[in-house]
């Protein structure tokens, strides 16, 4: 009998005043019972519309049905069968924009919680001691290269190597993961997480090659050389964004990249490492996303007294998932909405000491939707802080581009790709933020999916 | 992993040490001008340093680094035959030679270790290389003969005398354009100058009434050497660029020297009080 409670059962979480001094997880996970209990609640629809708003298609009714059986490993299977980094999207999939949009129990009281549900299982799997071996898939003799260890990289490969294909990934950093290790903080996602799915891999037979900088180390032409028969580039949006406005050169300015690298993946925050990153008492963020809410939280958890997300438009507008909002503010992170900056201000040493901000108002809806900030006149002042990071978006690292020939690229600097991820040149394919500008964990597997798919389907037909 | 094949002190002070490094992919591609960034282990930081030589056959790249702060001083303590976690690149882009004929490559310190490739490949492509070499003492001179042989003339001075002539590079550049001038030979067609960032802002203002272009390398401080941080930002006329990527050669008479300064002391508390804590014991080994 289903479970009619119209609410999901809450996740246990640390107290928000005692996790924002600290890089622990914040979401503690369910426990077996709140997991079978929360899966009841699915009414596995027979035309299952979850599964159309998942990019990796999950089996999400079938595995819910295990759950609520007690079967965890069985939900493990299923959902392995399509998703190759679990916990990972249990974790950090906008679940509320995809397959939790589409249940039939959110049109009346809350969506199953299928994220929740996802992570459960997946952390079930990692914490069990007597698991059963890899399968190691046969050999097919066929090499292919991918570049980039993230989201769209590791679900290539990972699909790639099922099907039979020899997988090196080309990672430029020391460790392999991508966003999931840079960008994306400890608490929010451990990278023992990561490492563990990554591990996974390798097991299965992936060859992870770190060091490695396509377009520096080595270029796409030579991976041809050396014996690859097919790329796939999943390169992400490394490159960020700046402001451009006076002061964005004085010392405490930070790119989100550079602020979240260094605590993420150089681990500055721990003593036991050598990566320094300075203690702020005042930091302003700019941006309303969700890696300026990341940014947001790892400069409170440094320690800082105060810390501002400054964004140019209203509450509802952010860009940011609701529940990193919702997550950011029991944290004592203050919005500083409507505000948009204009410069920022530094003491005779250049070091910085406030971000001036313009109010903004709302003005009728732009091309999106969203509602168009507008400047109000004369209403300038300074925000007292000592510290800025600039949160506004990433683009495309320009080094693959300009070191592969006929490969051609869009306006904005990612590589052009149809829908099968087949770029300008024959055998090679990419997906991910590299292709589509910074986006979502999941997107950038549901790319590196197809691109594993078409390069298939390329090889196949080469044989021929 | 990745192993030392050869280290080498280059001074009586043992302030600077070769270190050759088995890196075959990036042996492979390596120029002069260009960068890694290396890692001890999984605890440091990632530190860029100039490519000083490599051998393609033999796949190895040289380094030749300065103890300053708590990772370099580390690294001075690895030995022959022990490994480092990473190093990668080649990074940045490679100095531009083209066109050139005659070119005075100025180096300062540690500085003369990122020259030399760059003097060394110069010579080779038969362009006229003056090397200026400057040190503080006598103790600290590196690179002799090395310096020598890539070059067609070589002043070696030091700020007390205690080796070669006295005095500074800023000196000694001065009297080679104005010896060009007086004996009306072909004047100096670039100017390459690395070294401390004090003395190239200085020996950018040698070069300026002449208007030789004159390149410098810089290294401030960045994270991943690929475009990624944006902390190495500089202004070069007046616009923003990222040295790991559009450097790290910059021209002189462009660099905001005032931003640059500030930028490369920010972190320095922060690294003062992390090299006093070194252990006594390891002399900076960790694990082991």
């Amino acid at each position: 009998m289903a479970n009619m409670k119209m609410q999901k059962n809450p996740m246990p979480e640390q107290d928000p005043l005692v996790r924002n001094k600290n890089f622990d997880e914040v979401a503690l996970g369910y426990t077996a019972e709140m997991a079978i209990d929360e899966a009841k609640r699915c009414l596995n629809c027979k035309n299952s519309l979850c599964r159309t708003g998942c990019p990796v298609s999950v089996r999400i009714p079938e595995f819910i049905a295990k759950v609520a059986e007690g079967d965890f490993d069985a939900a493990y299977d299923i959902i392995t069968s399509t998703n190759s980094l679990p916990a990972v999207c249990g974790r950090v999939c906008p679940q509320e924009k995809q397959c939790e949009s589409k249940c039939v129990r959110g049109i009346k009281g809350e969506s199953v919680g299928i994220g929740r549900l996802e992570r459960f299982v997946a952390d079930y799997h990692m914490a069990k001691e007597d698991k059963p071996a890899v399968t190691v898939p046969e050999s097919n003799g066929h090499k292919i290269a991918v570049i980039g260890s993230g989201p769209a990289g590791l679900t290539c490969a990972g699909d790639l190597r099922k099907m039979g294909y020899d997988v090196t990934i080309f990672e430029a950093f020391h460790k392999a993961g991508g966003v999931l290790v840079y960008g994306i903080p400890q608490f929010r996602l451990p990278k023992e997480i990561v490492a563990a799915e990554i591990e996974n891999l390798k097991a299965m037979g992936v060859v992870i090659e770190n060091n490695v900088i396509i377009g520096k180390s080595l270029t796409v032409d030579e991976l041809f050389e050396d014996g690859y028969e097919a790329v796939f580039i999943g390169s992400g949006a490394g490159l960020p964004q700046f402001l451009h406005i006076p002061g964005e050169n004085l010392l405490g300015v930070y790119s989100a990249n550079e602020f979240l690298t260094r605590v993420n993946l150089m681990k500055a925050y721990r003593d036991d490492y050598d990566t320094p990153i300075k203690k702020f008492n005042r930091v302003a963020i700019v941006g309303g996303g969700n890696v300026a809410m990341d940014a947001a939280r790892v400069a409170k958890r440094l320690g800082a007294e105060h810390v501002y997300i400054t964004y140019r438009r209203g509450k509802d507008e952010l860009p940011a998932r609701k529940e990193e909002v919702e997550h950011a503010e029991p944290e004592e992170i203050e919005f500083m909405l409507l505000n948009n900056p204009v410069s920022i201000k530094g003491d005779e040493n250049g070091h910085v000491v406030g971000i001036e901000l313009q109010k903004m108002e709302l003005g009728e809806p732009d091309e999106k939707g969203r509602r168009r900030p507008v400047p109000v006149e004369g209403s300038n002042w300074v925000l007292d802080c000592d510290a800025v990071v600039i949160a506004i978006g990433t683009s495309p690292n320009p080094l693959i581009r300009s070191t592969t020939k006929n490969l051609n690229t869009t306006k904005k600097g990612g590589i052009e790709a149809d829908e099968n991820g087949q770029t300008s040149r024959e055998g090679v394919f990419a997906g991910g933020d590299a292709v589509t500008g910074a986006a979502t964990v999941i997107l950038a597997m549901g790319a590196g999916k197809t691109g594993a798919k078409s390069i298939d389907k390329y090889i196949k037909s080469k044989k021929k | 992993m990745y192993k030392v094949v050869t280290k080498r002190f280059l001074n009586e002070a043992k302030t600077i040490c070769l270190f050759e490094i088995e890196a075959p992919r990036v042996a492979r591609h390596a120029q002069a001008g260009q960068f890694v960034i290396f890692r001890l282990d999984e605890q440091g930081e990632r530190v860029p340093v100039s490519v000083a030589g490599w051998d393609r056959e033999k796949g190895t790249v040289t380094v030749m680094v300065q103890a300053a702060g708590r990772t370099t001083k580390m690294l001075h303590t690895v030995e022959e035959g022990d490994y480092i976690s990473d190093f990668v690149g080649p990074l940045g882009k490679a100095t531009e030679m083209d066109g050139l004929q005659k070119v005075c490559v100025v180096g300062g310190g540690v500085g003369c270790a990122i020259a030399y490739p760059i003097a060394k490949e110069m010579h080779k492509l038969g362009i006229d290389v003056t090397f200026i070499a400057g040190f503080r003492s006598a103790d600290i001179v590196i690179l002799k003969e090395e310096l020598k042989a890539a070059s067609d003339k070589l002043i070696i001075c030091t700020d007390d005398g205690s080796y070669g002539e006295k005095g500074f590079t800023t000196q000694y550049l001065q009297q080679e354009i104005d010896a060009n001038i007086a004996e009306g030979k072909l004047q100096f067609d670039r100017v390459i100058a690395i070294g401390p960032d004090i003395m190239m802002k200085f020996l950018a203002d040698v070069t300026r009434p002449y208007g030789i272009k004159t390149i410098i390398s810089l290294d401030p401080i960045m994270v991943d050497g690929t475009g990624m941080c944006g902390g190495c930002r500089v202004i070069v006329g007046g616009e923003t660029k990222f040295a790991c990527v559009d450097g790290p050669d910059f021209d002189a008479h462009e660099v905001d020297f005032d931003s640059l300064l500030k930028r490369a002391a920010f972190y320095k508390d922060e690294q003062d009080e992390a090299a006093q804590h070194i252990c006594k014991m390891t002399g900076g080994k960790r694990n082991g």
